[in-house]
């Protein structure tokens, strides 16, 4: 459905009537290691004015009147077109030929490779296309490396550019990943959901016929402290086994999984079963979660070179995102553990809520539905 | 730092709207671009032809000349900078000699000044004038940047050397053109009204220029009944010219009757600044095409940022404040354009934009330019009073 639409949607830009604005072409670049691989949008008008695309000459350019010319495209466009990797040139060849809409109309889109003959950090562009037809003419470049991009703008005086391919620093790619993980926990209802069912109940303890509040802070934070840790070493344990790629698990499995242990955690607290040793629900559920972050980290992009880093920076970020959720959370409950408010509202009824909530969650992700709008 | 949220969002929206994945058409027969003018179309055809001369025969300086002339009119005429690269292109022999021929230099002393390259078309014209004091098209040519820069007395001295060389209308235009500007629009105006009334065999173009000034000198001047019939002139000549074309749907828009302004632009849509006067005047009724070419001006006004071209600055200015209600940055671009440009219009959308944001620190340059040329031009003294209000106002 979503396709249908967008293909409506660029079908209807395709008809409206095309802006006059100065020819610019859009190059983007990716180097990785000795390979090169590009898309190159350039305006069909430009196209024709320099190989001439309309061969009935009726004013219309047609997929068809296009597609008969991609090979000659593909020898005009690419002979104005130089990479080389630390002086060593690469032989670009078109792989294939598309159509897209930039605000001033139709663009051929053509993707190239090129294979150098050794990796290199020095890359070195010669742009000339159309400068002869056309001086006013732009080639806007975006070049990625290494998950950083970079852009550059190429015109007659600036036709060759060089660009220094290095790494962005290892210290400022390991705080990106642990901004990464602060913030997927901080996102990630499901994972503070599961924490605070196991926190929930640590400022009380079971008396006959339900809970009676702690008498001292000591015995509360230590037992928090287990839980936490606990889930901490279980989910770091699957997160590296994931991301190092030992284990694999379907990504819907995990979800729903995850889901389930929320649910278990939530009744835990309505239904007493574990009320002592809770930091071993947090560990054994604790691994299920590490899949979870493991395929965000996943989603990420995962630098090969740099793996064991983000895969510390990412899993610091979530030890910390979850050490402020505790540190907000354990003062206010050990102020309100006494309080009725707190028993009857907060641990029961919001382990209620909890439970209902991962129960929706759990359909949703089991039986890929969508009831829930957030 | 305001513009770069702009454009950030700009390209956010560029990224969303129209810019879709790229994709395999379905069809041989899909229609993927209509080329803005029809092959057949004879002004093409004979371009065509000169151009393929020109392939034959590079160094016919004669020939190349001309192909850039017609090249640049039709960018004056459909507003496509297209044009100007390809007048660019056909000079391209002469263009970066350290002694081009003089006509070559004013050539690229025009291509300059239409890309807001002020500074490099000035030195040109130094430059052509050094060689030849009689090329007039020089000299007319930095008296109208000295105007567009506000450097009157210059620009007093350019139209009085080129007197010699040029018909009476042409020097009455000239200095009329300044006059106008610097508290004699009544005299100036009657000066040029007359002068186009004596004057035998002027071209088509010509009369054009002229009814357009006459044109915005009325409407300065509050005689909006006046202002219609120089533009309704101007218009009866049927030259395309996308300038009229900008300045009568202003008019029309001041004087609220979007309703004319849809039915003369509709079919305008590839200019840019044709796009804003119809996009302001579906705005005021409400049409269906609005959203979708609000969104358009939002895409052209990111791509044109893309390529670091600021030429469009005052129009987006306006789209900012008027469209987009996004005051703050439309006082960014008013004050970027004010350092480039200041004629009546370039003066409006920083007042506007001052008078939005109740910055009048903002508008004191405007101001100044307003005391020391005694502009009569209804609409900026209004705006003016309504920044005293707002001084008055501050404690």
């Amino acid at each position: 459905m979503i396709r249908i639409v967008i293909f409506a949607l660029c079908a209807m830009f395709a008809g409206s009537a095309a802006a006059h604005k100065p020819s610019d072409s859009y190059l983007g670049i990716t180097v990785d290691g000795g390979v090169v691989q590009g898309q190159w949008d350039i305006a069909l008008r430009d196209l024709d004015f320099a190989i001439g695309l309309d061969s009935s000459g009726d004013g219309d350019i047609t997929w068809g009147e296009l597609r008969a010319r991609h090979q000659d495209i593909a020898a005009y466009a690419l002979a104005r077109l130089s990479i080389a990797l630390d002086g060593a040139a690469c032989e670009p060849h078109a792989t294939a030929h598309l159509i897209d809409h930039h605000s001033d109309g139709a663009y051929a889109v053509m993707r190239f490779d090129a294979v150098c003959p050794k990796a290199g950090h020095a890359l070195e562009l010669g742009y000339n296309l159309f400068f002869d037809l056309d001086p006013q003419h732009k080639g806007l470049l975006r070049l990625e490396y290494a998950g950083a991009t970079r852009t550059a703008i190429f015109s007659p005086e600036t036709a060759r550019q060089r660009f220094e391919l290095t790494r962005p620093s290892r210290i400022k790619q390991f705080f990106d990943y642990g901004r990464e993980g602060v913030w997927h926990i901080w996102v990630g209802f499901d994972h503070i959901l599961f924490l605070l069912s196991l926190l929930l109940p640590a400022v009380l303890i079971p008396a006959l016929g339900g809970w009676r509040a702690v008498a001292q802070f000591k015995p509360a934070l230590w037992d928090v402290l287990k839980i936490v840790t606990a889930f901490t070493v279980a989910h770091s344990i699957t997160l590296s086994l994931a991301a190092l790629g030992v284990i694999t698990l379907p990504t819907r499995l995990t979800e729903s999984a995850i889901a389930l242990s929320v649910i278990l955690a939530a009744l835990n607290n309505i239904f007493p079963l574990f009320q002592r040793r809770r930091w071993m629900v947090a560990f054994s559920f604790g691994l299920i979660h590490g899949f979870g972050f493991a395929s965000v980290l996943a989603d990420l992009g995962l630098p090969r070179d740099t793996l064991l880093l983000a895969l510390v920076g990412f899993n610091l970020g979530v030890e910390t995102g979850q050490l402020a959720i505790v540190s907000v959370f354990l003062p206010v409950a050990y102020w309100l553990r006494d309080t009725a408010l707190y028993r009857r509202v907060v641990f029961a009824g919001g382990s209620v809520v909890i439970c209902l909530l991962a129960s929706v969650w759990f359909v949703e992700r089991a039986f890929n539905l969508k009831l829930l709008v957030f | 730092m305001s513009l770069r949220v702009l454009s950030a969002a700009g390209l956010l929206l560029l990224a969303a709207s129209g810019h879709c994945a790229p994709y395999v058409p379905r069809s041989d027969d899909e229609v993927l671009e209509r080329l803005p003018v029809r092959p057949n179309d004879p002004a093409m055809r004979e371009i065509k032809d000169m151009r393929a001369a020109l392939v034959r025969e590079p160094e016919n300086l004669k020939l190349a000349m001309r192909l850039a002339r017609r090249y640049f009119d039709q960018a004056a005429a459909q507003g496509d900078p297209r044009y100007v690269g390809y007048s660019q292109a056909a000079l391209a022999s002469w263009w970066n000699l350290p002694q081009p021929p003089v006509g070559v230099i004013v050539m690229r002393a025009t291509l300059r000044q239409y890309r807001h390259d002020f500074e490099g078309a000035l030195q040109d014209i130094e430059l052509a004038l050094k060689r030849d004091p009689g090329e007039f098209d020089a000299w007319s040519l930095r008296a109208d940047i000295n105007v567009v820069q506000a450097n009157y007395s210059a620009s007093r001295d350019d139209c009085a050397r080129m007197a010699a060389f040029v018909t009476e209308l042409t020097n009455v235009g000239c200095v009329a053109f300044i006059d106008g500007l610097n508290g004699r629009a009544r005299q100036s105006h009657d000066a040029l009204s007359s002068a186009l009334a004596r004057a035998k065999s002027v071209s088509p173009e010509h009369q054009l220029w002229v009814l357009t000034r006459l044109a915005e000198m009325a409407w300065r001047m509050n005689e909006s009944r006046l202002a219609e019939d120089h533009f309704r002139r101007a218009l009866s000549l049927q030259i395309t010219d996308g300038f009229l074309l900008a300045a009568y749907a202003d008019f029309l828009l001041d004087y609220n009757r979007p309703q004319e302004v849809i039915a003369l632009l509709k079919d305008w849509t590839r200019s840019d600044p044709l796009l804003l006067r119809l996009t302001l005047a579906e705005q005021a009724v409400n049409a269906k095409t609005f959203a979708e070419h609000k969104t358009a001006l939002v895409d052209r006004y990111a791509a044109a940022r893309l390529r670091g071209d600021t030429t469009h600055e005052q129009e987006e200015s306006r789209f900012c404040l008027q469209v987009l209600r996004a005051p703050e940055q439309a006082l960014t671009l008013a004050q970027n354009n004010w350092r480039v440009q200041r004629e009546p219009r370039d003066a409006r959308v920083l007042l506007e934009a001052a008078v939005a944001t109740r910055r009048i620190d903002a508008a004191q340059p405007v101001l100044d330019w307003m005391g020391s040329t005694a502009i009569e031009d209804g609409t900026l003294r209004r705006l003016a009073a309504q920044l005293v209000v707002l001084r008055k106002g501050t404690p």
